[in-house]
């Protein structure tokens, strides 16, 4: 596996030399100043960077970008922001100013997004923030225009789950009792209280309710009192080494709930590549339409250009976002302001269907997934066309 | 009484993860003087390795430690020879070594991070082995978990008796005591410290290796397991592998009853409360030498 990657990473280092002197004619420059090294490396190289590449490739493999007529080929301008906003906004403003680069594409997280916020607004650049899952989403879109969301609010992923386990007991296949854990830091305690209140108003009992450390790996105490709660449910707001420790703990202590939510991570490929067959009925955030076409054909590709699939929470929605950029970009050409708004308000077909942002946020999302399978699909909002029906969680494999 | 024993027998394997991947670092810091920064890398580097045996060439970690363990040596040996041990001799006194070879060392955790992002990329690497439930009487535990506390025991109680039993060992204590001394007295101390380094990176290398098989781990969480050594190390008594092996258990009896008893929220605060206490008690470390 990871000599694939190697193989890939060089051959696209390549194609990127041997494209160099083509370029010399007339290119759109593109950049993005990410977290290469640093805390926020692991994430990034999950779900950004590879589709960065990916759609790079994509695009200068088809000859470029149709702008006004023109076919330009992307030039990339990369920056390691070291996992540091600061950096990362130097590097945002030495694109804009001294690289002069016609776009730029977004850092990776929430915290690094809500960051640039202001600087791409000053420069007047789109922000396609597709790793920012915030709920002042609504309030910034109105002070930043050119701001846009792409995975819903972190209040969607718990009403998601709120309906997903209520779908489930009205048809008999759990109980009312919850055990429940959540990392403490912002994220874990932000959901853990909205989910706390969308299940009491659901009718369901929380049997077992604590946080735990960040970093923590170590989940053999924790579990094993949840397991005590004699639980229907386990709903886990964890990040991924956690979600990897919830899993395999669990595993050997044989706890095995009718229902197991965990956190960020559940979507990655290498939970599936970790834990095969066991994964079975394990729900997390995100998710993707498997049988849709356009889904079927990322995912493949995804594997070939970099070696591995990709996550199905923010991947698949990362490239779909680049490919709104582009259709954006060839419908107005390269007028930054022009571009934003044909974003704001254009119908965009892509790899996850017909993307049309309301507000400057994307409604075409999965709030839960569920692994059944060799697929993570959406199962909620459960009215969603393309959802699967939830099935119980069977035995660990 | 099955609750009791079912949170020392989970403290302990806790603990012992905490013991191994200390050990190494009490060797080095110690005996040989170093203060590695770079110490955590190392330990993930190994991790890198063994997850490269066994997913790329399908060599299982156990036997992978064969390999991993000496060529790790074979590094840190050479580490110091060349990077270190200018250090150690333009060093007028042990405080200025220690900031050399922090800012040293530090260095070297930015080359040792650099290569293996070059290598494996930044995300996070998992990989299952071992992780099979072993029932003990009333309780449950994962095999890998309790090798790596095994392993921890048995280096633990090994190196201690090599440095308390053999002449090599006594050697080894005398150049950590007075090193000027141990000169004079025929020790060889670049040698020694030399070796005293090097073993130390070779029980990090053993430690990567055996966590790797039960923790998530990516280029950049090298600087996690640095800090949790020199907690275990510094409480423990700097240089003493037998203060490392209690310290480390300690620990990972405390945070579990902790977890278990009061919350799970708690289990940072009581490493730190512990630490400060055993500070505060014992400003050398539980076993340490008392202070000059």
């Amino acid at each position: 596996m990871t000599l694939n990657r190697i193989a890939a990473f060089a051959a696209l280092a390549m194609t990127a030399a041997l494209c160099a002197p083509a370029q010399a004619q007339e290119t759109l420059k593109i950049g993005w100043a990410i977290s290469k090294t640093g805390p926020f490396a692991a994430g990034a190289a999950v779900t950004t960077l590879p589709n960065y590449q990916v759609w790079v490739k994509d695009v200068n493999d088809a000859g470029g970008i149709n702008v006004g007529g023109k076919k330009m080929k992307i030039e990339v301008i990369e920056y390691d922001d070291r996992s540091n906003s600061e950096d990362m906004i130097k590097a945002v403003e030495r694109l804009a100013t001294q690289d002069k680069v016609d776009f730029i594409l977004p850092p990776w997280s929430t915290g690094m997004n809500l960051a640039a916020a202001p600087i791409f607004n000053k420069l007047g650049y789109p922000q396609l923030a597709v790793t920012a899952n915030t709920n002042r989403a609504p309030e910034m879109v109105k002070r930043w225009p050119n701001l846009t969301f792409w995975l819903g609010l972190p209040s969607e992923i718990v009403d998601g789950v709120v309906e997903t386990f209520s779908k489930m007991e009205k048809e008999g296949k759990i109980g009312k009792k919850i055990a429940m854990i959540a990392v403490a830091d912002q994220f874990g305690i932000e959901q853990s209280t909205a989910a706390r209140a969308g299940l009491k108003k659901a009718g369901f009992e929380l049997v077992y309710d604590k946080t735990y450390p960040f970093g923590s790996q170590d989940m053999q105490p924790v579990l094993k009192d949840a397991q005590a709660a004699n639980p229907d449910v386990l709903l886990a707001f964890s990040y991924p080494p956690d979600t990897f420790a919830i899993t395999d703990t669990a595993k050997v202590i044989n706890f095995n709930p009718k229902a197991m939510f965990l956190g960020v991570g559940t979507a990655f490929p290498g939970y599936k590549g970790k834990f095969g067959a066991s994964t079975e009925g394990v729900m997390g955030i995100g998710g993707s339409d498997a049988n849709l076409k356009g889904i079927k054909w990322y995912i493949e590709h995804h594997k070939t250009v970099i070696g591995r699939e990709p996550d199905r929470w923010a991947s698949p929605i990362t490239y779909a976002s680049l490919q709104v950029l582009q259709q954006a970009i060839e419908r107005v050409g390269k007028d930054r302001e022009a571009v934003i708004k044909e974003i704001n308000t254009g119908s965009f077909e892509t790899i996850i269907g017909t993307v049309k942002l309301k507000d400057n946020q994307n409604t075409n999302i999965w709030t839960v997934g569920q692994w059944q399978g060799n697929d993570f699909f959406g199962i909620a909002p459960t009215n969603k066309p393309g959802a699967k029906a939830p099935i119980p969680k069977p035995e660990w494999k | 009484m099955a609750l009791t024993f079912d949170i020392v027998l989970s403290g302990l394997v806790l603990g012992g993860m905490y013991a191994l991947i200390a050990m190494g670092l009490t060797l080095q810091y110690g005996i040989a003087r170093i203060m590695n920064l770079s110490y955590g890398e190392s330990l993930i580097a190994s991790a890198f390795a063994a997850l490269f045996l066994y997913t790329g060439m399908a060599v299982n970690p156990i036997l992978g430690l064969l390999v991993i363990v000496p060529l790790s040596f074979a590094a840190n040996w050479l580490l110091y020879q060349i990077v270190l041990s200018p250090l150690v001799k333009r060093a007028r006194n042990q405080g200025m070594l220690e900031v050399d070879s922090i800012l040293g060392t530090f260095g070297v955790l930015f080359v040792i991070q650099g290569l293996m992002l070059v290598a494996f990329g930044g995300s996070l690497q998992s990989y299952s082995y071992l992780s099979v439930p072993v029932h003990i009487l009333t309780t449950t535990l994962a095999a890998n978990r309790i090798l790596a506390l095994l392993f921890a025991l048995v280096i633990g109680g090994g190196i201690y008796l090599m440095l308390t039993r053999t002449r090599f060992g006594t050697a080894l204590r005398a150049v950590a005591v007075n090193p000027v001394a141990a000169q004079l007295s025929g020790i060889d101390i670049r040698a020694a410290s030399a070796l005293a380094f090097a073993g130390g990176g070779a029980i990090a290398a053993a430690g990567g290796v055996l966590i790797s098989m039960f923790l998530t781990f990516s280029a950049a969480s090298g600087v996690v397991f640095t800090m949790k050594a020199l907690i275990v190390v510094i409480m423990g008594g700097v240089g003493n592998m037998l203060g490392a092996l209690v310290a480390g258990l300690l620990l990972g009896v405390s945070e579990t009853a902790v977890a278990r008893l009061v919350d799970p929220g708690l289990t940072i605060a009581v490493t730190y409360a512990l630490f400060l206490s055993v500070l505060l008690w014992r400003p050398t470390g539980l076993f340490g030498r008392p202070a000059r």
